[in-house]
């Protein structure tokens, strides 16, 4: 099968590239990164897909299945650019897959969608709405593209589409909302509280990736491997040092001491839960996750250990410069 | 002697705890220890919990205890859930469904919900049953507990969900009484504006003033299981005259019991 991978240099689209490619798929990529090394046989282009080359590649390659992985989180890119980014890509690919014949489209959103809120249920099923839009607007473009790509459903039937709605990924590569969040030697946590977080190896996203493309299930999903844990257990396993502040002084020195940069609305949550059920997704393409929550935590910690304390990184540092002798 | 007999239940607890032993909705096996270390210690030395019945619930499987509310905070809840942990065999955990404001409070949400009780939500409830555990439910619902020390034995309207619920997910219901809530929190007021200013629904105020339970001997009646017929998708009508049924069982095993009291001793 063609699978045109868009946003094919972040870590997961990575491994979804090279697992298709394994199964003798024939993958072309668009990003606008470069993806230095790339395997062979694997294209990739360089290019903004809301472009002219980028439509040009769905013409000449005529892909049968799209994966689109090029949505941005707040943590990347900010303001009106990442609203062009998310919702302007979001619909720019729909159209292409229309206008080419492209058979599948893959739509990757993200299990925040469905936000943190004191009276959600704790298993969020596909039908739910996104709730709390109103405290995180810097996850309102994410939840409109997310919208977008579901009414491609009804306003599409001829195209399979498969929206799916996939929990925190962990893992080697320390890419990603929850690794970047866990990345420092303390990790800031809500006072009072201790949300439970779901998240899969990045493995396991990838090949639910994969499965998704060779099953071509109609629908929305929501994507989930092993069973979640509270913050401060992951904090803990991952050895890094929990600090509980109050709310109102976290929102002060968030992005500041060495504690991770997060928008404001991000706080809720580190205060509420956002666990999704996945049963749906596993039905319809008999996916299974192969890291346990254990072996996740564990392959975060052993390719990211925690930073040394400051004052070792300062003593390190002087040592190279030959200022100071160990 | 409490501890011990705490971690060696909470070892025959069929819950599915991981090896960091949390389970899949966030239950932790050292926030349990701790809580029915605390919980063991009020429920045999404070109170002198009464349990009786408690082989009605049964050993494994999906069921609902349904009950009334009684004293102005959760003691209610608090030696119900004890009597499934220390009396049953295997040992249970009941889980409460818990008011929403509790949700929203710092630690108060951590603790709930560590301990295995959420916001009272039909997709939660759901979830639970549908997951084979067991469901501690009051239908009164925060009118329950914000009665007055001379209403302690009445109950006020149920909610209807409870019973729908048990309909779709063929859940038995398993009645009981609790005796003595009122006498150990002796609620003469609720002020409802302060308790809006915390976010909470009220604040009970005793005589002397602080909600604070005095020691006094506390029962639970567990009846016979209830099992009713249907799909949940029932006329208002046909719902309303089953969830009649379980309070008029409620409210007979509360008078018997009152009577029984009376004459000085449990009937066989």
């Amino acid at each position: 099968m063609r699978v045109l991978i868009l946003g094919i240099t972040g870590a997961v689209a990575r491994r979804v590239a090279m697992n298709l490619h394994a199964r003798k798929h024939t993958v072309v990529g668009i990003d606008t990164r470069p993806w230095p090394g790339a395997p062979k046989g694997i294209e990739v282009h360089v290019e903004d897909l809301r472009k002219r080359a980028a439509e040009d590649l769905f013409r000449t390659r005529r892909p049968e299945a799209v994966v689109h992985m090029a949505t941005v989180t707040s943590l990347r890119v900010q303001g009106e650019e990442r609203h062009r980014i998310n919702l302007g890509g979001t619909r720019v690919v729909f159209e292409h897959c229309q206008a080419y014949g492209v058979k599948h489209a893959v739509f990757v959103g993200r299990h925040t969608f469905y936000g943190a809120a004191p009276d959600s249920a704790l298993y969020h099923t596909e039908d739910e709405p996104p709730k709390e839009l109103a405290s995180f607007p810097e996850l309102a473009d994410l939840v409109a593209a997310d919208l977008y790509a579901s009414t491609a459903l009804w306003r599409t039937p001829e195209l399979a589409t498969s929206v799916l709605r996939v929990c925190y990924t962990l893992g080697p590569s320390a890419k990603g909302t929850l690794a970047t969040f866990l990345r420092g030697r303390r990790v800031p946590l809500v006072a009072g509280y201790d949300p439970l977080f779901q998240f899969m190896h990045e493995d396991d996203v990838a090949s639910a990736i994969v499965r998704t493309v060779e099953k071509r299930p109609r629908g929305i999903f929501n994507v989930a491997g092993p069973q979640p844990l509270p913050l401060s257990v992951i904090v803990r396993q991952a050895q890094r040092i929990g600090v509980p502040l109050p709310l109102a002084v976290l929102r002060q020195l968030i992005g500041r001491f060495g504690l991770p940069r997060l928008p404001p609305g991000a706080l809720n949550h580190l205060k509420y839960p956002i666990v999704v059920d996945a049963r749906s997704f596993h039905a319809a393409t008999d996916f299974r996750h192969q890291y346990d929550e254990i072996q996740t935590v564990q392959s975060f910690l052993e390719a990211n250990p925690p930073p040394p304390p400051h004052r070792e990184q300062v003593r390190q540092r002087l040592e190279t410069l030959g200022v100071m002798k160990r | 002697m409490r501890r011990e007999e705490v971690q060696e239940r909470l070892g025959r607890l069929e819950l599915p705890f991981n090896a960091y032993g949390v389970d899949p909705y966030g239950v932790s096996r050292w926030h349990l220890g701790v809580m029915f270390e605390v919980q063991a210690f009020f429920y045999r030395n404070y109170f002198r919990v009464k349990c009786h019945g408690i082989e009605h619930v049964p050993a494994r499987g999906r069921a609902m205890l349904v009950g009334n509310h009684s004293g102005g905070v959760a003691v209610d809840g608090a030696m119900v859930v004890s009597s499934c942990f220390l009396e049953a065999n295997p040992p249970r955990l009941a889980q409460a469904m818990a008011e929403k404001f509790i949700g929203a409070m710092p630690l108060a949400s951590v603790w709930a919900s560590r301990c295995g009780h959420f916001t009272g939500l039909p997709e939660n409830a759901q979830r639970l049953l549908e997951d084979e555990r067991l469901l501690l439910v009051f239908p009164e619902g925060a009118r329950g507990t914000a009665k007055l020390y001379p209403q302690r034995y009445d109950l006020v309207d149920f909610g209807t969900g409870f019973m729908r619920l048990a309909l779709k997910t063929r859940t038995p219901i398993i009645p009981f009484g609790f005796l003595g809530g009122g006498s150990a929190i002796p609620t003469v007021a609720n002020l409802y504006g302060l308790g809006r200013a915390l976010g909470m629904p009220y604040v009970p105020v005793t005589p002397y003033l602080l909600p604070l339970p005095l020691p006094v001997p506390l029962e639970i009646h567990y009846g016979e299981p209830l099992v009713f017929e249907g799909t949940g998708n029932e006329e208002d009508s046909v719902i309303q005259g089953y969830v009649e049924q379980v309070k008029a069982r409620i409210a007979g095993i509360i008078e018997q019991r009152r009577h029984e009291r009376w004459q000085g001793g449990v009937k066989p």
